[in-house]
């Protein structure tokens, strides 16, 4: 293909740990396959320099904690054809959105010596609560290999195999044994968005749910059963207060154990 | 050899039962190491994770020497015996569908060229599994899997294939699991049907043996090789009073009398709302039953636009996909899920398949992460209905008797 006619894709960071981005540059296999395809205009992990927009597509790493970047997201999505959020943090606010539940003035007073120079919001928020966005790739990190599909589904015009059912369909398909029904456990898998193949379960661990609520999330149920077996409504708030504390599903239920404890 | 698959549904009378002999042990290595020389892939149960699965076996070293598990609604645990039996559990999370419909397969891949694509069609598998420690509800589940895969109008070539080659050296149960209810469902847990050859363990004081008998040409033939010897008229005595033993055992009941007009009448019952309040809509019931055959395809570019391939993937009624359409989803609800779920198994399965789609293995209640037990959930909507109150007592959920 033509360098002017390859699409122009543009990586952008926000309030992350840019393993998202890195998930990219893992991608050894496929990289090359996919810089002949596109036009990397802008990827800080991976280089300085940058292309001026418009871009065919931007990959937005990171949560909304600032200002600043506040605006810099409205231009970003005036000057992208398609915007495509990547990772738990641009999708639900990320482990940074645990400050949702606490008094960002008083982390602010105990963590930096000058306060007065920092200039942030009091909530993470997703880039969803911002701008438009296109479509969501879940993880934390995102898996690459679904990053390549939402690559090659974009290329081709098609949407992208990410299936949003339980991350338990995953499990069974591998013939992986259920870590909470064979030993007791805690997963999060029923309710956990599919994506990362089941890793933890298929290494004896149960789901910390990185993908996120899957569709139709019943985290009601889960966390009564758990309960109803040994846990705690405290355990339950810490299990739904990770990564994805911000989405909906589980900041809820996460609210729902804290005050029952 | 017979082709496995049209003698069970040609033939609907058993298989009359050819004259049983007895091995021991060594007997029972013998044959995996005569099915494996055969070209056989030997799967049998053997223990990983802590439980017990369904996988290679090279030798009776690989069975689960002395394990049983304890299974109940959202739980199963492996538990030591105070024998050594090699066939002394009951199921596991596993079942053959895995290898006769495996869970992800491709279906073929397509190449861009200079006229358009090209379409390379996926070679048919062409593995011969000698299937060891099958039990009887597994056998009908296969039989019902036939008629979905096989005798329909779109025959799936590769479960046709997988399952012409596939031997079966069936186990008659010596014990009956918690959530088991094949005696209900009149599926077990005596092996009559579908078997090349099918063993019972015998362990009485210091005597470990296993009665064998076959029930098809190929398994005459291999038991031959085995050199069995013939069964005293103790032996045979012993393995009728193990099953009838076993059948005594079930940890569940339902009652099946008049179950398709109950459900169909019920379409709006109290019963459903209240599942969904706990039902997960996971899937995983779907995935572990072993009747349930439902796929979804996806169709996979690579990055350069050249290459395309279609993939067939289990998928399940619980998924939002798989009940969407032009416009979304018709199901939206976990509620209209499950009742669609457990209504096909147990009604519309009758009419469209002429036979029941749920066999009694019991996995779905034990894999269900929060214990969801459609016994129980039957006997519910069954006590509900003004004439049945009363008449079918103590039928349904977990039986108290045993
Ligand atoms: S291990 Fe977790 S994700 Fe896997 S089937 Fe069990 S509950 Fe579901
Ligand atoms: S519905 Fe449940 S009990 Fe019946 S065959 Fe399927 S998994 Fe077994
Ligand atoms: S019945 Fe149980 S296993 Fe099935 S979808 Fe609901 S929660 Fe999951």
């Amino acid at each position: 293909m033509a360098n002017s006619s390859k699409p122009k894709v543009a990586v952008w960071k926000f309030a992350s740990c840019d393993g998202c981005q890195l998930s990219l540059l893992d991608c050894e296999d496929e990289l090359l396959a996919i810089t002949q395809e596109i036009k990397i205009a802008n990827f800080p992990e991976a280089s300085r320099a940058v292309i001026k927009g418009p871009y065919d597509l931007s990959l937005v790493e990171g949560s909304i904690t600032t200002p600043h970047d506040m605006t810099r997201i409205q231009e970003i999505r005036r000057l992208s054809k398609v915007l495509i959020t990547i990772g738990a943090c641009a999708t639900s606010g990320g482990i940074q959105a645990l400050r949702n539940f606490k008094d960002i003035n008083e982390f602010i007073s105990i963590v930096y010596a000058s306060p007065e120079f920092i200039s942030t919001l009091d909530k993470s928020t997703p880039i969803s609560t911002h701008v438009k966005v296109d479509f969501e790739l879940r993880g934390c990190p995102i898996n690459k290999m679904q990053l390549v599909e939402v690559i090659s589904a974009f290329l081709s015009n098609r949407k992208p195999n990410t299936p949003e059912h339980s991350t338990c369909v995953e499990c069974k398909r591998k013939g992986t044994v259920c870590v909470m029904v064979g030993k007791g456990t805690m997963c999060l898998g029923p309710v956990t968005h599919a994506g990362c193949d089941a890793l933890c379960p298929t290494y004896n661990r149960g789901c910390y749910g990185c993908f996120g609520p899957k569709e139709n999330p019943n985290t009601d149920s889960l966390a009564k059963w758990l309960i109803s077996n040994g846990k705690t409504s405290d355990e339950m708030v810490r299990a739904f207060r990770s990564f994805n504390a911000g989405s909906d599903a589980f900041c809820k239920e996460s609210q729902v154990n804290e005050e029952k404890d | 050899m017979g082709h496995a698959c049209y003698r069970i549904f040609l033939k609907t009378v058993p298989y009359i039962m050819n004259k049983p002999e007895v091995i021991g042990k060594e007997g029972l290595n013998r044959l995996i190491q005569i099915l494996t020389g055969m070209g056989y892939q030997v799967i049998g149960p053997t223990v990983r994770d802590e439980a017990i699965v369904y996988d290679s076996v090279h030798s009776i070293e690989d069975l689960p020497a002395g394990w049983t598990d304890e299974q109940e609604g959202g739980t199963y645990r492996l538990k030591k015996r105070s024998d050594e039996a090699l066939f002394g559990y009951t199921l596991g999370p596993h079942s053959w569908k895995q290898f006769l419909h495996p869970p992800e397969r491709r279906l073929w891949q397509a190449q861009k060229d200079s006229l358009g694509f090209d379409i390379v069609p996926e070679k048919l598998n062409n593995i011969k599994y000698a299937f060891l420690g099958v039990r009887s509800c597994e056998l009908h589940a296969i039989a019902i899997q036939d008629k979905v895969f096989i005798q329909s109008p779109h025959t799936d070539l590769h479960y046709q294939s997988l399952r012409q080659n596939a031997l079966f050296v069936a186990v008659n149960c010596g014990q009956a699991g918690n959530t088991c209810f094949c005696v209900s469902m009149q599926t077990g847990p005596k092996v009559e049907m579908g078997y090349d050859l099918v063993l019972t363990e015998i362990l009485d004081d210091e005597c470990h043996t296993f009665l064998i008998s076959a029930g098809s040409d190929a398994g005459k033939t291999i038991l031959k090789a085995v050199e069995a010897k013939p069964a005293g008229e103790n032996e045979v005595k012993r393995a009728e009073e193990i099953i009838a033993n076993t059948a005594n055992q079930m940890g569940r009941t339902m009652a099946t009398e008049n179950i398709k007009e109950l459900l169909y009448e019920n379409v709006e019952h109290p019963a459903w709302e209240k599942i969904a309040g706990r039902c997960l809509s996971c899937a995983n019931c779907t995935m572990v039953c072993p009747t349930c055959f439902c796929s979804t395809v996806e169709d996979v570019t690579d990055i350069t636009g050249d290459h395309a391939e279609r993939w067939q993937k289990w998928d399940s009624c619980f998924t939002m996909d798989f009940s969407s359409i032009h416009g979304g989803a018709v199901r939206n609800s976990t509620q209209s899920r499950y009742r669609q779920w457990m209504t096909h198994k147990l009604a519309s399965w009758q009419d469209q398949f002429d036979t029941s789609g749920c066999v009694g293995c019991g996995r779905c209640i034990t894999w269900c992460p929060v214990g969801i037990d459609l016994t129980r959930e039957v006997a519910v909507i069954r006590e509900s209905q003004p004439d049945q109150a009363g008449k079918l007592s103590g039928s349904g959920g977990q039986n108290e008797n045993s």
